[in-house]
């Protein structure tokens, strides 16, 4: 109980108030602008944050990530744009629901549905994260390195159609990580003689260049569009009403999301692809789906919003980054001296309790907004795309020189942006690249401490938990081998209209020897040189 | 006529082959400058090498690109390509914007700099309306008092700053 109210007075101070309102409307306003991302609002806030205490500089953080996705709803459903890249399959629902003439049906139901989500993720952080904290002295060297390989390896896995390109990425973040100098025997790697790059390359840099200078480049070699929203009318609480004749698909969504969010690699878009999928399947009217379904919709919005919060449970428990975002925020921590692990449990518990609640008012604050300012954020989504652009460009300059005031920093910054934004044109992930420079480091370090205890390979996977998170990363290799194995059957019968026949030259050489000599392959010869006299005698 | 790999394809086919060619022969470089620019400690064990992790890291970046330009469904690059590659050298022009910027900035100060890029940049993108000009140089001036005071982030005050009279200076380095 007095952990509650420490917790509370943690939170009672103006600095807080301000930045858990600022967090929630700007988090809103960040994510109904097309082409804003939180991911950009956050690469740009990080430094700016380090100078404020931790709680205050986290829940900014965090309200923004968490509140994007509300917003990005907003011009999902109206002019059937994702607002953030999460609220893509927001628009499948979403706007056929417009067409029909029901915007504000499916605005409040989208809130609502991501309100359920949100709040669901903050009481699966709070019941688990003390859990796996409690399994986080378990943890040693071995324990964490094959976590991040496995987190590492889902994140490569889950680009479909993409994986090798994704591991290349991964493993270039990797190589980012390893250049300067090494702390062990303070040699210099890859530094090529440059003072600059003898630090390292930060990782908020690699952030801000790939986020939002690419985001910004990409904005301003686009066009404006024009873009005409009708006025909205009618209430906004029907929305509640209507979820709650939806338990069964917001439930599971939101289970969805909140596994999705906790297992290191995985975030969104699995969360939501599989929640859709599984209402599609298991609904009265799946013909609805893709037309303006209720439950797609609840399907898409409560996943979506359940992940932010479960993202943290495996960053507070055991400083292993959930995904991308999450990973940029652990910088805030270490900043703070504030370590994320089973030492925050013991120490800094009432600052945990504090992170909840503040999650919580966020979710409440930001509905509450929404249910009386949504008209006037519409029109928000009217800034012109090159203007944005413009605005982004501005902003991620305090991003980076903030950080160490070096103009090669920002030279460095603008040469990551150059390339996120060929990786955006290309449609390839820039993901991989963060989490492979997060990840790679904390692999090497554990690879090293551990490798100094062992002296065969199999007392690698001694321990119990190891050996689970050994199986776990077979499990997920095979599983991704067999479905490329299925992916190349599929095409191979798509393209040789065969699934079983050999295609190699050598076979089909084979078939037509044997049908050469047989009376089978006599007769259709046969026939088809009549044919052939036919089709020739014609003329 | 589009094969069925072409169709399978995740993403837009435009600068694929480019990317993919020029990811590989960029690790395949960083691979062959390996032992120059890492060491090689005497009495160490393998993976605690300084050598040990980007060599993995290099061979995983060399291979898994190869093994995906080997996969690729083109092998011969089309003028799409280049016009994929013209497009990206106009992101260029952006990044110079950005560095003539960040160069400015500690020469003549945040405040000024902010005020006569923003509309200038906006004046580049074809706005030439008083409405977007004024909106500019508004955002310029909110952007720049936003968090220099009121975040207060770390952006030390220019080389003119040390003409100005005493009063004035510390009001500058401040607040602008």
């Amino acid at each position: 109980m007095d952990l509650l109210i420490s917790a509370f007075d943690i939170l009672l101070r103006w600095d807080v108030a301000l930045a858990l309102l600022a967090g929630s409307v700007g988090g809103v306003l960040i994510g109904a602008i097309p082409g804003v991302g939180p991911a950009v609002a956050i690469a740009i806030l990080l430094p700016a944050t380090f100078s404020l205490d931790p709680i205050v500089g986290l829940t900014v953080l965090l309200g923004i990530y968490g509140s994007s996705m509300y917003g990005g709803a907003i011009p999902a459903i109206l002019i059937n744009t994702p607002g953030t890249a999460v609220n893509a399959l927001t628009t499948y629902d979403g706007h056929p629901m417009t067409a029909r003439g029901e915007p504000r049906r499916a605005l409040s139901l989208a809130y609502s549905a991501s309100f359920f989500g949100g709040v669901f993720s903050v009481v699966c952080l709070i019941l688990f994260a003390p859990v796996l904290a409690k399994v986080a002295p378990m943890f040693g060297s071995r324990e964490i390195f094959l976590a991040a390989l496995l987190g590492l390896i889902l994140v490569v896995v889950a680009h479909r159609g993409q994986t090798l390109i994704a591991g290349a990425l991964a493993c270039l973040g990797i190589f980012l990580n390893t250049i300067g100098m090494e702390p062990v025997k303070y040699t210099q790697r890859y530094t090529f003689g440059q003072d600059f790059l003898g630090g390292g390359i930060n990782l908020i840099v690699v952030v801000l260049g790939l986020f939002a200078l690419s985001q910004a480049f990409v904005l301003l070699t686009d066009e404006d569009e024009k873009i005409r929203v009708s006025r909205l009318r009618g209430g906004l609480f029907q929305g509640l009403r209507e979820l709650a004749r939806h338990p069964r698909v917001a439930g599971v969504s939101a289970s969805f999301g909140v596994l999705m969010g906790m297992i290191p690699g995985v975030g969104e878009f699995t969360a939501q692809f599989m929640s859709y999928t599984y209402a599609q399947k298991t609904s009265k009217r799946p013909q609805d789906f893709g037309r303006g379904s209720s439950e797609g919709l609840i399907a898409a919005e409560t996943s979506n919003n359940a992940v932010p919060a479960a993202a943290m449970v495996p960053l507070l428990a055991l400083g292993i980054p959930g995904e991308a975002l999450t990973a940029m925020m652990l910088s805030v921590f270490y900043v703070h001296n504030v370590v994320p692990g089973p030492g925050l449990f013991q120490n800094d518990m009432d600052f945990v309790v504090a992170l909840y609640l503040a999650l919580l008012i966020l979710n409440v604050l930001v509905l509450v907004f929404l249910l009386f300012a949504t008209g006037a954020l519409v029109q928000v989504v009217r800034i012109p795309n090159r203007f944005l652009g413009v605005c982004i460009l501005t902003l991620s300059f305090v991003g980076v020189y903030s950080l160490r005031n070096s103009v090669t920093d920002c030279l460095l910054a603008a040469g990551f942006g150059v390339f996120g934004f060929v990786l955006k044109r290309l449609s390839l992930p820039a993901v991989p690249i963060i989490l492979g420079m997060v990840l790679g480091g904390i692999m090497e370090v554990k690879l090293r401490a551990a490798m100094a205890r062992i002296k065969t390979p199999f007392d690698f996977i001694d321990r119990p938990v190891a050996f689970i998170l050994f199986s776990l990363i077979i499990i997920v290799l095979v599983a991704h081998v067999l479905r490329v194995r299925k992916d190349r059957l599929s095409l191979k019968e798509a393209e040789w209209q065969t699934k079983t026949a050999s295609t190699s030259f050598g076979a089909l050489m084979w078939r037509r020897r044997n049908s050469f000599l047989k009376a089978h392959g006599k007769k259709v010869r046969a026939r088809h040189s009549r044919l052939l006299r036919r089709l020739t005698g014609l003329f | 006529m589009t094969t069925e790999r072409e169709r399978r394809f995740v993403g837009p086919r435009r600068g694929q082959l480019v990317f993919a060619a020029v990811f590989v022969a960029l690790s395949a470089l960083l691979l062959v400058m390996l032992p120059e620019q890492t060491a090689w400690t005497k009495k160490t064990k393998l993976f605690a090498q300084p050598r040990f992790w980007p060599a993995v890291a290099l061979g995983g970046m060399a291979l898994f690109a190869a093994l995906h330009l080997y996969r690729l469904p083109w092998k011969r690059v089309s003028r799409y390509d280049m016009r994929e590659v013209r497009k990206w050298s106009e992101a260029v022009e952006y990044a110079g914007w950005f560095m003539a910027y960040v160069i400015m900035v500690p020469v003549i100060g945040y405040l000024p700099v902010t005020v006569v890029f923003v509309p200038a940049l906006a004046w580049r993108m074809g706005y030439r309306s008083r409405g977007m000009l004024l909106l500019s140089v508004v955002f310029a001036v909110a952007v720049v008092i936003l968090f220099k005071a009121v975040l207060a982030v770390r952006i030390p005050g220019a080389m003119l700053y040390e003409y100005f009279p005493s009063a004035l200076r510390s009001f500058a380095i401040l607040y602008l």
